[in-house]
């Protein structure tokens, strides 16, 4: 995927622009930056979800059959009656043509993407009453029955507990080292620099787009991160 | 029960017992995806338009009400529920205000206009629905049938991808799915329930139809199939059992079937209670 000198943003307010940067297949991009710069309506926009203002996104051909996305938690699903598997095979609906009904393919594929994500046991169980880490888990899972070429995650462990999160980090290597393009918003800049392999800083003064190692040593890394980051730099 | 049996000999009291059943299953099916996806009040400001629509059309003198209100409220529906979170008329403030002036309007056009002697007669039975729903003739009969059947079938093949775009509309545009379209659909199955329901409780009380019966079976029932299923099996249930107490007991029909839904509602929140904790 090619992104060149994109703009984004709702109503033609323009939240970011100048945007540039390209993914490869089996990429790990981590998109980080201040509050108000912009990475949910990025991605929103890569999605198709907002038209971009200017620029443009040239989509590889293997991206162009669907994208899995892991949206921030929405008010509607927290309350929301269905249970893991219903909510995992609804990710396979998009490869299924003009069907109306899952077939046992749809089903096999959900099974797989359920067990990969170790939720097996919690199937049946209703989306609602399940742990914010659990939660995550069925979206991935749902993710994986869309599309096993590129994923999208929008703070993925927003809320979570350091135990949880790392787990979650752990799982979203996993669908990455299988072959899992993914782009990720992230507050969590050391986990960034320890998991993915390259950075998309989005600030308002400019922005930033490399490896993880040119990130480190660009002006941007002390600018943003000031504690943690040396850390992570160390 | 000999009261029960007198009237079941009349076609009418059958013709009122299929069309209630009918507008009592559809409403309730689409109402779980209104009610999850926090379109309630839609709901109820399209009955209101509905209503300006009727009086519009009995004022001019349509022969058949059904052609000027049908599209109306269809157009509506499809501008209050097009994509984009930045419609125009989305917040509930602008549902309240194109509600009320629809209502306003609609009696205003009626008094002004009278084109029959019971002026408020008329328009309390077209906002409570009252007995009207006894003077259905077969044609409007079979009108609602063949419109209660569409929107079930299309219910039943679209099932999965509603589900999916109630759930998460943006996921599912994002992997493919053309939610769009299936915005659209919803949107006119609803204006198409809304009218037929109508007939039964009136524009007042449809909102009722609509979310009443998910409210409910949501207290019981974890998953959505089983909200969907019983939501219909409660929703026909009090409408049944509405239409015959106030046959024999001669109270308003439209109040008495929500009345029963209320009922019903109350019931589900112990039984729900009850059961989470056992």
């Amino acid at each position: 995927m090619k992104i060149e000198d994109l703009s984004t943003g709702y109503d033609r307010q323009v939240v970011a622009e100048h945007i540039t940067f390209e993914v490869h297949k089996g990429d790990y991009l981590c998109i980080v930056g201040e509050n108000g710069a912009g990475k949910s309506t990025l991605m929103k926009t890569i999605l198709g979800l907002i038209p971009p203002i200017a620029g443009s996104i040239t989509y590889e051909e293997n991206e162009k059959s669907g994208i899995g996305y892991i949206p921030q938690q929405t008010d509607i699903q927290k309350d929301f009656p269905a249970t893991v598997k219903e909510i995992v095979l609804s990710g396979t609906l998009a490869g299924m043509g003009h069907r109306p009904f899952y077939s046992k393919k749809e089903k096999a594929k959900a099974k797989e993407a359920i067990e990969m994500m170790d939720i097996w046991g919690l199937r049946d169980a209703s989306f609602r009453n399940l742990s914010g880490g659990q939660k995550q888990r069925v979206l991935l899972a749902r993710a994986l029955c869309a599309t096993r070429e590129i994923m999208l995650l929008d703070e993925p462990v927003a809320g979570l507990d350091p135990k949880v999160t790392e787990d979650l980090y752990r799982l979203i290597r996993e669908i990455n080292d299988s072959g899992v393009t993914v782009i990720m918003i992230s507050h969590d800049i050391e986990a960034a620099l320890t998991y993915a392999d390259h950075i998309l800083f989005l600030g308002k003064k400019g922005s930033f787009f490399g490896t993880v190692e040119e990130y480190k040593n660009s002006r941007y890394a002390e600018t943003f991160s000031a504690g943690d980051g040396r850390e992570a730099g160390a | 029960m000999e009261k029960l049996q007198l009237y079941f000999q009349y076609s009418f009291v059958r013709y009122a017992l299929i069309v209630g059943v009918l507008v009592a299953l559809c409403s309730s099916l689409l109402g779980v995806t209104l009610v999850l996806k926090r379109f309630s009040f839609i709901g109820d400001g399209l009955s209101h338009v509905a209503f300006g629509a009727m009086c519009a059309a009995s004022v001019v003198g349509l022969t058949d009400n059904m052609l000027l209100v049908m599209p109306v409220t269809i157009a509506t529906a499809i501008f209050l529920l097009r994509p984009g979170k930045k419609a125009a008329l989305k917040g509930d403030a602008a549902i309240a205000m194109l509600s009320v002036s629809s209502l306003a309007i609609g009696y205003l056009l009626m008094n002004v206009f009278a084109t029959s002697a019971n002026v408020s007669g008329d328009v309390c039975s077209t906002l409570f629905g009252s007995m009207s729903i006894l003077t259905l003739n077969k044609t409007e009969v079979t009108v609602c049938i063949v419109l209660s059947v569409a929107v079930i079938l299309t219910y039943v093949l679209m099932y999965n991808r509603l589900f999916a775009v109630t759930f998460d509309e943006d996921f599912a545009k994002a992997s493919g799915l053309a939610s769009e379209r299936y915005q659209l659909i919803i949107a006119v199955i609803i204006a198409v329930i809304i009218v037929l329901g109508m007939n039964l409780v009136g524009s007042l009380l449809i909102s009722a139809l609509v979310v009443f019966p998910t409210l409910s079976s949501m207290r019981i029932s974890h998953t959505f199939r089983g909200v969907v299923i019983l939501s219909a099996i409660l929703s026909v249930l009090c409408t049944v059992v509405g239409m015959l107490l106030s046959m024999v007991y001669s109270t308003p029909l439209g109040a008495t079937i929500v009345g029963m839904d209320i009922l019903m509602y109350m019931i589900c929140a112990v039984t729900g209670r009850y059961l989470r904790r056992s």
